[in-house]
């Protein structure tokens, strides 16, 4: 099956006053199309910045990540930007909505960088889609947190991306919620065949994707298919 | 607390502090060199005058005068009167003053001069002393020789300063200082000639307000007067007070442009820590106590900002003596009071607490709440809590408005238009996003739509920064048009050749000669105008000597002294209308003679249509009545007269005249006056180009003084715009990051911040610069009655200039977006 994302050999090194500390070392695996991917790991284990470097989000010290044909390391910022609003979506613990957009203006943002002219009206359709078609017009701070995230995965789902990272997107959600906002992820995801990496410290979660990568202090403890796959 | 907490927001306090620093050191440099100029002129009263009291009088002193001045022994005397001197090195030729001084003035103080000893020798010598700027400017040195009416004297030195001048006052004509022994030979004194006696008395013993008392009523009957160094000082105080006040102002006004930059700022800064003050509540913290961690962080800031305020304005007053020197009389010495320095810490501290009142209160509403479920929005406020916050800034501000004015209603005007300005530049700002808001097409561009739609977003500061930018561009314009409508006013109308050329004292046999010299120089005589110069004997049937001694008169005390150069003519001219009544053109000497007067001679004399005046026309007497009242323009440069007699009546009363032409070049003004100061040394010339560059750099003088304050509310505004950009930081930063990390290019994100603070700056200036207009527009119509044609240099550099600031300024702000990967931001905030 063809591959989505290649990791090869990453490396990651923050200077943190005049020490010098590996967060990922020696990084490698690769991820299907359609696939659905989780990546676990202790807190500090280096998932986040896994997650951030797979997404062009920031550049890592060593090593190579293809992402939908592209090598990253050959792209420059804007066309990493470019890359992303194409074929990536995001979902983020703490949802990481503009706070000054409502809700239907927060869904509608990628699909207005790429200048598509039926915005709006696909932006409302998402959101009705996730529950929050009455809820439109309202700021993230007049959102509870399970409609916050509910927005963010409209948003994720809004550019038809080839790929989706989430990270813990169920961190700040009580049980209930966040198991409501899960299902819905993986229906979306089933729906628009969407490939699926997912950060999470929920091992019930991570049992549900196809395939878990385990970290434990940057390195990559196991990396194993599950029987979903 | 309060400590600990400040430290960790140190940046963003210490740029609300910068709000106020500007306002401060303003306010208080100008209260400083207030004291000091005050200081200043009592201690050197007696330098600005030369003498201990003078007695003045603007003819030959009458028997009775003359017996005054002689029994109190005067120490010096003087004769000045403007005419034209030349200099035969160059042919140059000006109008002068020329003060003909005998004795040792002056008695305090110093006569300046280069070289210094000129001063004392040039009475021995027998030289004149002549004004140094225009010695250079007529390329002439001590030594040359000037000549004045039938005389030539050698130039013994170049005069610098003499007690009482100011360098703007003789800017339309120097002085030239000559014995008096030598007046009567100049042959310039003649009929008609305008002169002004002086004595000067050097007699410190004198108890100069018994003097002033005894003296003063008698002198006022003779037309003189009496005038001692403290009178004379304490009017030059009151004078530099309204001076000060205006200067006051203007400093006060960049004072509340910095507090409202405060109140805006300290809105989002608490917003921003509702929650941790929801958690210290939590924590079992009072009411009282989290109100109180705020209230002293504010209260530090504005003591720490007045201090360093009131430092800078000691330094800056140092500045006054160099941008006010062609205004002050003497050479001032600074000196440092500690009265506006607490004053400056004192308003540092009240003002920063009262602005941040409003905003400090919500931290008492925080619910606890805030900690399990944060929302901006449920914070409840207690609307009494805020309106008597409200309240108290409006009694602080127009007590202080009282305190600087000193007067309750203009204390009151000042503090309401300054309301009205800020109510409707955030009007007009509120009303503009409101429209973008609703009517901006939703089809344009999403970078285009994002940063419009930017303006109006929850804890936006765009009123606020609207505000500092209008009022700053308020300000500038305003003075732009009101200096422009000044300058409109005086400009002499080249392209319609109306007179440019005014020849004044013409003696009626020397008309025809002097009309000649123009024909022979191919300049046309525009006017010939009669002179005829009387004062009043009566007013409505009482005599004028009795209204002078009358306290309940309502009649203005010039025109009682005044010596009227009145002229008599058929038609009324461009720069006058009838206003009531009836024009009369002539009418034969033996009836009733019927005047036509102006209206501001109306309006001080109580003088209405029919009343009667009796004129002594040089001894003799001539009954006339009010006929008609004109409304005269008199910034018009034309020949302007409060009273018109009509023809048939003043012909053979002793006159002289006054030729007018026009002269289409500078050399030709320059040959002709030459030919003319030759012939006739007695006629003196005005020069209206002259008079207008002198105009014109008087102006520029003056808007150069008041551009300085209103600096310092643009720059204070620079300061709010600064401060309120750094407020909004880490959120568009955020905000910044995330679009990028949804696949947005740094051209897009430059993009939308660009045009969201070129929106703010286009509008900002715009909106200002309209006001400007708009005031600039009652202003010509209500105050200068003049037409008003705006210039476009504020649409053309202030407009684009203050836009382009702003821009900057905005980009600023996110440069870091550009710089730091999205991954780091996302993390921070996580």
């Amino acid at each position: 099956m063809a591959k989505i994302l290649k990791i090869n050999g990453l490396e990651k090194t923050y200077t943190s006053g005049s020490k010098q500390l590996t967060v990922l070392q020696n990084i490698s695996f690769e991820v299907e199309k359609g696939q659905t991917f989780s990546i676990v790991g202790p807190s500090g284990s280096g998932k986040t910045t896994l997650l951030g470097l797979c997404a062009g989000l920031d550049e890592p010290n060593s090593g190579v990540i293809e992402l939908c044909g592209y090598t990253l390391s050959n792209l420059n910022e804007d066309e990493c930007a470019e890359l992303r609003n194409k074929e990536v979506g995001f979902i983020f613990q703490n949802f990481q909505l503009l706070p000054t957009l409502t809700a239907l203006e927060n869904v509608s943002v990628p699909l207005e960088l790429q200048g598509a002219k039926d915005a709006a009206s696909r932006a409302k359709e998402l959101l009705e889609k996730v529950g929050l078609g009455n809820r439109t017009q309202h700021y993230p701070s007049q959102l509870s947190g399970g409609e916050q995230q509910r927005v963010a995965l409209a948003r994720a789902f809004s550019n038809r991306p080839s790929i989706l990272f989430a990270d813990e997107p169920t961190g700040n959600l009580d049980e209930e919620t966040g198991e409501k906002v899960i299902q819905l992820l993986l229906e979306l995801n089933k729906d628009a065949g969407t490939t699926l990496v997912i950060i999470t410290h929920d091992l019930d979660l991570a049992a549900r994707t196809q395939q878990i990568l385990r970290l434990k202090g940057g390195q990559i403890l196991t990396n194993e298919t599950t029987p979903n796959s | 607390m309060a400590w600990r907490d400040a430290k960790a927001s140190r940046v963003r306090l210490l740029l609300f502090m910068a709000s106020i620093i500007l306002g401060i050191a303003a306010v208080v440099s100008i209260q400083l060199f207030g004291d000091n100029l005050k200081n200043n002129i009592q201690l050197q009263s007696k330098s600005l005058m030369g003498a201990d009291y003078i007695i003045d009088t603007k003819q030959v002193p009458t028997q009775r005068a003359q017996e005054i001045i002689d029994s109190l022994q005067p120490d010096a005397s003087e004769v000045n009167f403007v005419s034209m001197a030349s200099f035969p090195n160059n042919e140059g030729t000006k109008l002068v003053r020329i003060r003909g001084l005998q004795g040792k003035f002056p008695f305090y103080g110093e006569l300046e001069t280069q070289p210094i000893e000129a001063a004392s020798q040039y009475q021995s010598s027998g030289g004149a002393l002549v004004d140094a700027t225009l010695l250079l400017q007529y390329n002439i040195k001590p030594g040359d020789s000037i000549k004045i009416g039938e005389i030539s004297l050698p130039i013994t030195g170049a005069l610098k300063a003499i007690p009482g001048n100011t360098a703007i006052s003789t800017s339309v004509a120097p002085l030239v200082i000559i014995p008096q022994r030598f007046i009567e030979d100049t042959k310039l004194l003649q009929f008609g000639s305008r002169r002004e006696y002086q004595f000067y008395y050097h007699q410190p013993q004198v108890d100069l307000v018994r003097l002033e008392a005894q003296l003063q009523p008698l002198l006022a009957v003779e037309e003189a007067d009496l005038d001692t160094h403290t009178s004379t000082s304490s009017r030059l105080g009151r004078r530099y007070d309204n001076v000060g006040s205006f200067l006051n102002l203007t400093a006060f006004i960049a004072l509340l442009l910095g507090c409202v930059g405060i109140a805006s700022s300290v809105n989002i800064y608490i917003k921003e820590k509702i929650k941790a003050i929801a958690i210290l509540k939590c924590l079992g913290a009072s009411r009282k106590q989290s109100f109180l961690i705020f209230l002293i962080q504010i209260a530090g800031i504005g003591i720490l900002g007045g201090f360093i305020g009131a430092a800078l304005g000691v330094g800056l007053q140092e500045l006054f003596p160099y941008i006010l020197k062609e205004f002050l009389p003497f050479d001032l010495q600074l000196s440092i009071s500690p009265q506006p320095i607490l004053m400056g810490v004192f308003l540092g501290l009240v003002m920063s607490v009262l602005f941040a009142l409003v905003p400090l209160l919500r931290t008492w509403y925080v619910s606890p709440l805030e900690v399990l479920r944060f929302s901006g929005d449920t914070l409840t406020e207690s609307k009494n809590a805020r309106r008597i916050a409200i309240g108290i800034i409006l009694v602080f501000l127009y007590g202080f408005s009282f305190w600087l004015l000193k007067d309750w209603l203009f204390a009151l005007a000042f503090m309401l238009g300054v309301l009205v300005s800020f109510a409707l530049l955030a009007g007009t700002a509120i009303l503009t996003i409101k429209l973008v808001k609703n009517f901006f097409p939703k089809t344009a561009q999403f970078t285009t739509r994002q940063s419009l739609l930017n303006l109006s977003r929850p804890n936006n500061q765009t009123v606020v920064l609207l505000v500092a930018i209008g009022l700053g561009t308020f300000l500038i314009s305003t003075l732009y048009f009101t200096k422009d409508i000044l300058l409109d006013k005086t400009e002499i109308d080249t392209s319609s050749k109306s007179a440019n050329l005014i020849i004044l004292d013409v003696q009626p046999d020397q008309i025809g000669e002097v009309a000649e010299t123009f024909k022979s120089n191919d300049l046309p005589v525009l006017d010939n105008i009669p002179l005829v110069t009387m004062r009043m004997h009566s007013i409505k049937n009482k005599l004028v000597n009795k209204l002078r001694t009358d306290s309940t008169t309502q009649v203005k005390e010039w025109i009682l002294n005044h010596e009227f150069r009145t002229t008599y003519r058929s038609e009324l001219i461009a720069s006058e209308e009838i206003a009531e009544g009836e024009w009369v053109a002539s009418q034969s000497e033996s009836d009733f003679v019927q005047i036509s007067i102006s209206d501001n001679l109306a309006k001080d004399a109580h003088l209405s249509l029919g009343d009667s005046i009796v004129f002594n026309v040089q001894g003799v007497l001539m009954e006339t009545v009010v006929k008609s009242i004109r409304k005269v323009d008199w910034a018009n440069l034309q020949l302007n007269f409060t009273i018109v007699f009509p023809e048939g009546v003043l012909e053979k009363a002793p006159q002289f005249n006054v030729l007018t032409t026009y002269a289409a070049t500078e050399e030709t003004s320059a040959v002709l006056q030459r030919d003319l100061v030759k012939k006739f040394p007695n006629v003196s010339v005005i020069d209206l180009r002259q008079v207008y560059t002198v105009v014109e750099d008087i102006l520029d003088k003056v808007s150069w003084i008041i551009n300085f304050m209103a600096f310092f509310s643009i720059f204070t505004g620079i300061i709010v715009l600064i401060g309120s950009v750094r407020t909004s930081k880490y959120q568009r930063i955020k905000e910044s990051v995330l679009l990028r990390t949804l696949g947005a290019k740094n051209k897009q994100i430059l993009t939308i911040t660009a045009l969201e603070y070129l929106f703010l700056g286009v509008l900002g200036s715009l909106i200002g610069i309209l006001l400007a207009l708009v005031s600039s527009f009652l202003l010509a119509f209500f105050v200068f009655k003049e037409s008003f044609v705006p210039s476009l240099v504020p649409f053309l550099v202030f407009l684009p200039g203050i836009s382009l600031l702003v821009v900057v300024i905005g980009l600023s702000n996110i440069r870091e977006v550009l710089k730091s990967s999205p991954l780091e931001v996302l993390r921070k905030s996580a």
